[in-house]
């Protein structure tokens, strides 16, 4: 067993930090760092983007003939921890982690050829159409319906925390198109262009102040059979598929030491009166700090059985939940950290463009949006309760 | 970055396990809890002829070289079966602070004795006032014309009574007065002056308080040069939390099973008890701290040849972290098993007191995160 990196893998290293250091902008990097929601601004996002495109770099997790880099494990990882360190936009995953490797896993040779170099460099902005009003945890109960007319769908129904909604081209959806007795095989896998006729976007604002999750109204809206993925009636298979992903493309600890450094450099900085002398701020920090010292190896282990083929299983439910759980918890400490200058939460965005001065110190601007908005961690992607049925059942066969 | 296991790991690990499942059953823990030795001579001598005694130690003194991953993969069979041989006292703790201190002589003299099984040993360290300060230490080592005159009180020796020899920690005065070095001497169990008051230990095995009156030791008792040996107490405290740590994690993994187990077969209400949400999620938050305390103990273990303070921050960490969740998964296990966890008659209780004598050690929790941020602080200033 070895933690470090042998010569390929620490020159593959510099190669990243060369590339972050002739790409990254100030104005990317200060926009990411006072960007209090999950994504960030498409404009900041997809140069970013076009950035690593440019590189070859724009699918990491994808097969080398779709455009994939063809890293091994232990590159996407230097690649991800490199990148959280340097404080790089958080791009749009919908398109290359979400979507992408659906199309790649059951799409059609000509979606392939269409939508994949679409998402590699950034022409498409990608929405995910999967919770409605009624269907949260119990996504298979979802309504919006999908009736075939020809060669057309015709779509009815709505779509609830679609996250950029408002900023994407297009949306992966799954909708209904048959009542089987299994709730599970009467739904399919759907791309719909963002601007048929039909369709229209509500803005929710969430309690951080962000506008980021909106819902989507389908109105009679057709969408070509030819954009269907897969089979009919299998979309619940790929819709899984790709909750996997979702989950399980964590490689998350990397980002949360840099969400946590940025916390214990207020605590020790006069802008906090020097929090950290209190010994119950300086004790909480080692504990969120070992927390996520446990999930870094725990994303280690995965990462070397996927180095010799296996399957890490369920332990994606391990890693969504902790991720979420200590995000939580840093951001909590950080509400702590800042002490009264929590009552002052800043309403405008987004905070990179201020045209006034805010009532607070900007190192400080995302702390409180980011508490309030993180609530959503352990909601989105599966909540907290659904991880714990999942682990239960296929870890402990409970 | 490879974090598999080589196939000799894989070995060790299927040798260890099976022999703790072959011969270490509930008979045999009950048979040792009452015994006044507390462990099995016959066992230790199996651990000498399967090469455990001397996995840990340098191949030119008898060992086998083997690294702190090999030892955790050992301390976690041993804490499926809560196992209680003397195996931290004499080789994790006695044996590596001489085959780091000690001179050639003093490792050629004792080493192969630890890896054939002739020679226990055991670490007497900690003091009351101390509390869990490594650094504190009251206990005198004065220099005489024909060699040292040791006293002082020592505490929660681990398996002092069953020691050939005891390393105990004083502080050298010599004829200059103090001289603000901790020494480490190596005291014969029958030099006068010595007195052992043993113990059953909280979870198996024994401990014991130690006196020493004026005991008198010769020249070469002190190990190695006599150089300040707060450092490699350090080493060696944190080396042994790492190896105590992947123990806890095979303690916690047998009680989850035992539990997981239990609620699938106990009945309530006309179902069985895991057909309730709430407690197969219950079992899913054991299983998950099960998990995060095996990175923990792992992280440790990769961690031990690290800069002290490196070294210093893992080792604190995973202490802390397993043993918070050791409290939960032991704690989660008898409020699962209900009254019949509170009780002698299943071993959940053992299981549970072993996890709990681990989380006490060297210091808790609180101590662990404290002396983990002190460590943070320390190297962000320097």
């Amino acid at each position: 067993m070895d933690l470090s990196f042998n010569a390929e893998e620490r020159a593959f290293q510099d190669e990243v930090r060369g590339f972050i250091v002739k790409n990254l902008t100030e104005e990317m990097k200060r926009a990411t760092a006072l960007t209090p929601s999950v994504f960030s601004d498409p404009d900041i996002g997809m140069a970013w983007q076009r950035a690593l495109h440019r590189q070859g770099w724009g699918a990491p997790g994808w097969p080398v003939e779709y455009g994939g880099p063809d890293w091994t494990p232990a590159q996407r990882w230097i690649f991800e921890t490199e990148c959280a360190r340097a404080g790089v936009p958080n791009v749009n995953v919908m398109g290359v982690k979400m979507v992408g490797p659906v199309i790649i896993g059951f799409g059609s040779p000509e979606q392939k050829n269409f939508y994949l170099p679409r998402i590699l460099s950034g022409e498409d902005y990608w929405c995910q159409g999967y919770s409605e009003p009624g269907s949260g945890s119990d996504l298979s109960s979802l309504k919006t319906r999908a009736v075939r007319d020809g060669d057309d769908y015709i779509i009815n129904g709505t779509k609830i925390w679609t996250t950029h909604a408002h900023h994407a081209n297009r949306m992966f959806a799954l909708v209904r198109t048959s009542d089987r007795p299994r709730q599970q095989d009467g739904i399919s896998f759907v791309l719909i262009d963002m601007k048929t006729p039909g369709i229209t976007t509500r803005p929710i604002l969430t309690i951080g102040g962000d506008h980021e999750v909106n819902q989507v109204f389908f109105d009679d809206v057709r969408v070509p059979v030819a954009n269907r993925v897969g089979e009919e009636g299998k979309g619940w298979t790929y819709g899984k598929y790709l909750l996997e992903f979702e989950r399980g493309s964590g490689i998350a600890s990397a980002k949360l030491r840099e969400g946590l450094k940025a916390i214990a450099d207020l605590a020790e900085s006069d802008l906090t009166g020097r929090a950290i002398d209190s010994p119950d701020i300086a004790a909480r920090i080692s504990e969120v700090e070992v927390d996520i010292d446990a999930l870094e190896m725990t994303e280690l282990r995965v990462l070397s059985a996927l180095q010799t083929g296996q399957n890490p299983g369920a332990v994606s439910s391990i890693l969504k939940l902790r991720n979420s759980e200590i995000r939580q918890a840093v951001t909590r400490l950080g509400a702590d950290v800042i002490g009264h200058d929590a009552l002052a939460v800043e309403p405008m965005r987004p905070l990179y463009k201020l045209n006034h001065e805010p009532a607070i110190p900007e190192e400080m601007l995302t702390v409180m949006p980011e508490y309030l908005n993180g609530r959503a961690y352990t909601i989105f992607g599966g909540t907290s309760e659904i991880q714990r049925d999942i682990i239960a059942k296929m870890m402990l066969g409970i | 970055m490879d974090l598999n296991l080589s196939d000799e790991q894989k070995l060790l690990r299927e040798s260890a396990e099976r022999f703790v499942a072959e011969s270490y059953d509930a008979d045999h823990r009950r048979k040792t809890a009452n015994d006044p030795l507390g462990f099995s001579p016959l066992v230790w001598k199996q651990f000498a002829e399967l090469g455990w005694l001397a996995l840990p130690l340098p191949e030119e003194f008898g060992g086998l070289g083997g690294g702190a991953v090999d030892l955790g993969i050992l301390m976690e069979a041993f804490g499926r079966g809560l196992v209680s041989e003397p195996y931290v006292a004499t080789v994790v703790l006695g044996a590596a602070l001489i085959a780091r201190c000690g001179s050639t002589e003093q490792r050629q003299a004792s080493l192969p004795k630890v890896a054939d099984g002739s020679l226990k040993l055991a670490f007497a360290h900690s003091e009351r006032a101390a509390r869990f300060d490594l650094a504190e230490v009251a206990t005198s080592a004065n220099k005489t014309a024909q060699g040292w005159r040791l006293a002082g009180s020592k505490i929660a020796v681990l398996d002092g009574h069953a020691a050939d020899q005891i390393i105990v920690s004083a502080h050298i005065h010599d004829h200059r007065g103090p001289s603000g070095r901790i020494g480490l001497f190596l005291v014969q169990a029958t030099t006068p002056g010595l007195v052992i008051s043993d113990y059953p230990r909280l979870g198996g095995g024994r401990a014991c308080n130690i006196e020493l009156f004026d005991a008198h030791l010769p020249e070469d008792a002190l190990l190695g040069d006599g150089g300040d040996a707060l450092p490699a107490i350090e080493w060696a405290v944190d080396r042994a939390m790492a190896a105590l740590g992947a123990e806890a994690v095979g303690i916690m993994q047998t009680l989850l099973d035992t539990t997981l187990e239990y609620t699938k077969i106990r009945k309530q209400f006309g179902r069985p008890l895991s057909a309730n949400q709430v407690i197969r999620h219950r079992l899913a938050d054991m299983a998950m701290q099960v998990d995060e305390a095996r990175s923990m103990a792992l992280r440790a273990a990769l961690k031990v040849d690290a800069a002290p303070a490196e070294r210093a921050r893992a080792a604190s960490g995973a202490k802390a972290k397993i043993g918070k969740c050791a409290r939960f998964v032991g704690e989660q296990s008898i409020q699962l098993h209900g009254g019949m966890g509170v009780t002698e008659e299943l071993e959940v209780g053992a299981y549970f007191k072993r996890l709990v004598a681990f989380d006490t050690l060297f210091g808790g929790s609180a101590h662990h995160y404290a002396r983990h941020a002190l460590l943070g602080r320390r190297a962000v200033s320097a």
